[in-house]
């Protein structure tokens, strides 16, 4: 049996019934709109299961889902050592968004990542602690940051709300996800003029530890070739 | 696999022998407050401690190293001079990114230390002799290198201040220094910083912003290094050689840059000080840049003693860490210089002779 993990709701979950469609595989929800169980049809010997887009790289990491739908991003920041857990079978072609890191848009005198650092330094300078970027990537913001060799900034953990906290004055910048970079806007923030840290799209993963005939078998089907 | 009681029983054969040297033993808590870790280390340590949450007492960790819980012991109640020794656990974490590391290194070790707190211009002498004599069976790589050379020929280049500052503070960043030198070699031109309608938010002030932009115009009015500057500073962080040979290429360099005269001085007069404990500085590498990618306090003499293995960490490593004295003494400073060994990998060590 593959056990296929898809994200339980809204825009995300309708594209990626749409995907499979497009190959051949019915996938939708039984029973009510509130009931997180799910039908496959157009294929053996697979079922569905309905999850939190959040929690489907952590599934697919303890084996208890063979394939699963999320974001590149979630996956490399939830999963250390990502690559030895899951491999990526398709990007899908939706879902697509950066994570990059913003600052105040009346910042004038920062406009790429350099200047960003000798704000830091010269904020920590003044300030006496470090500059705080919100984020809720902190493993691939720390990663990327130490990767450029950028030191005097400190991360604050913000799950929600992460563009509102600069006018709050619980960080000076931070790092999230956009698309299109309107919310950013509406906040009066920035986003530097660098390389993003990240980019994502929604992906079929499937796990190291399902690799095989049956999945090779369903992959086949969906005209995927590994 | 060596089990953890062998290395443990190293461990305590290393604190007699640090015992035997003078030093007091001492015991610092395995539960550190966070902060202070944080705000020295950066986000690095983050990455790399195992953070808890106390209820009453905030962000813990898990103790990291021995050497801020020692000097803010010292600092605390200490009398000079002072010898103090440890052994302990620290704690470790290893994220390596994308893949899982193929030789997954303990999560929680061992480190045997010794801290010298003194006035003596001999400590880094006395502390290297007794590493080195300890570990002397084993046949490690001797490296040695020294902070305050490279920060006075930093410090000594013809630049304005805000420029020499920038690299002062980068030095331990080797990517983004050498893209600054890069850059005041070169001819600025002004920058332009557009108007935006944006109100102001956050913490940063406006004024914090016009003091920069202003340093930033001045900027653009410096002329460019001369490159032969960057090309002495080149040949310097290069210079590699045997211990018992580096003197006169140090001095030969203190030619063209007097301001690291004092610097080469008291490095020759460290030398001669182990020579004369009896070390062959034949068998030592004096490696100019040998403290740049170590952890960022040391800011004088740095060592290290390192295994014929890939993959493995310095068996044993340490420095001159003067300034971090002055960050954590709140006014009060003194001379500093400690290091630590790992009983784990010399068991390991002498388990495979």
């Amino acid at each position: 049996m593959i056990r296929l993990g898809v994200p339980s709701k809204g825009r995300l979950m309708e594209q990626t019934f749409d995907w499979f469609a497009d190959r051949g595989v019915t996938l939708s929800r039984s029973g009510s709109d509130r009931e997180y169980a799910g039908r496959v049809e157009g294929a053996e010997g697979v079922s569905l299961v309905l999850l939190s887009a959040g929690e489907i790289p952590r599934e697919l990491a303890a084996g208890r889902i063979e394939l699963g739908v999320t974001g590149t991003d979630l996956v490399r920041e939830k999963l250390a050592g990502w690559r030895d857990l899951v491999s990526e079978v398709a990007p899908m072609g939706f879902g697509h968004a950066d994570l990059i890191i913003a600052v105040p848009d009346c910042w004038r005198d920062c406009r790429d990542l350099d200047d960003f650092a000798a704000i830091a330094r010269d904020f920590r300078a003044q300030h006496g602690f470090r500059l705080r970027i919100a984020t809720k990537y902190h493993r691939l913001v720390r990663a990327w940051l130490a990767e450029h060799e950028v030191a005097d900034y400190q991360l604050v953990d913000s799950q929600g709300a992460t563009e509102g906290t600069v006018a709050n004055q619980t960080a000076e910048a931070i790092a999230d996800i956009t698309s299109s970079g309107a919310t950013l806007r509406a906040n009066n923030l920035r986003i530097l003029d660098e390389e993003p840290v990240l980019r994502s799209q929604a992906t079929l993963f499937a796990a190291r530890t399902a690799m095989g005939s049956e999945l090779d078998g369903f992959l086949r089907l969906l005209k995927i070739t590994g | 696999m060596i089990p953890k009681r062998d290395k443990q029983s190293v461990g305590q054969r290393l604190l007699a022998a640090f015992r035997d040297a003078g030093g007091v033993e001492v015991a610092p808590d395995l539960l550190l407050p966070a902060e202070s870790l944080l705000d020295l280390y950066g986000e690095d340590i983050r990455a790399r401690a195992y953070v808890t949450a106390d209820p009453i007492r905030g962000e813990m960790m898990l103790r990291p190293d021995f050497t801020v819980p020692v000097v803010q012991a010292h600092m605390q109640n200490g009398a000079e001079p002072a010898r103090y020794c440890y052994l302990g656990e620290v704690f470790r974490k290893q994220d390596m990114g994308d893949t899982h590391p193929e030789n997954p290194r303990d999560n929680e070790y061992l480190q045997a230390g010794f801290e010298l707190f003194s006035r003596d211009p001999d400590a880094d002498a006395e502390l290297f002799a007794l590493f080195h004599d300890l570990l002397a069976p084993l046949n490690l790589r001797a490296e040695i290198g020294d902070m305050g050379l490279l920060l006075d020929a930093v410090a000594a280049l013809p630049l304005p201040d805000a420029r020499r500052d920038a690299l002062m503070h980068h030095i331990w960043r080797p990517g983004r220094f050498r893209r600054l030198l890069a850059r005041f070699g070169q001819p600025t031109t002004p920058r332009d910083f557009p108007e935006s309608d944006a109100p102001w938010a956050g913490l940063r002030s406006e004024d914090e912003m016009i003091r920069r932009i202003a340093r930033l115009n001045a900027d653009a009015a410096v002329a460019p290094l001369a490159p032969i500057w960057s090309e002495r500073l080149d040949r310097l962080f290069a210079l590699q050689a045997p211990a018992d040979q580096v003197t006169p290429l140090l001095r030969d360099l203190a030619q063209d840059m007097p301001a690291i005269a004092p610097a080469v001085d008291r490095i020759a007069a460290r030398l001669q000080a182990i020579a004369d404990r009896g070390i062959d500085l034949s068998a030592i590498t004096f490696d100019a840049s040998h403290g740049r990618t170590t952890l960022e306090y040391y800011d004088g003499f740095t060592f290290s003693f390192a295994a014929d293995r890939a993959g493995w960490p310095d068996v044993a490593s340490g420095g001159r860490y003067d300034a971090l004295t002055r960050v954590l003494g709140k006014g009060r400073e003194i001379p500093a210089v400690g290091g630590i060994i790992r009983p784990g990998l010399v068991a390991e060590l002498e388990g495979a002779a």
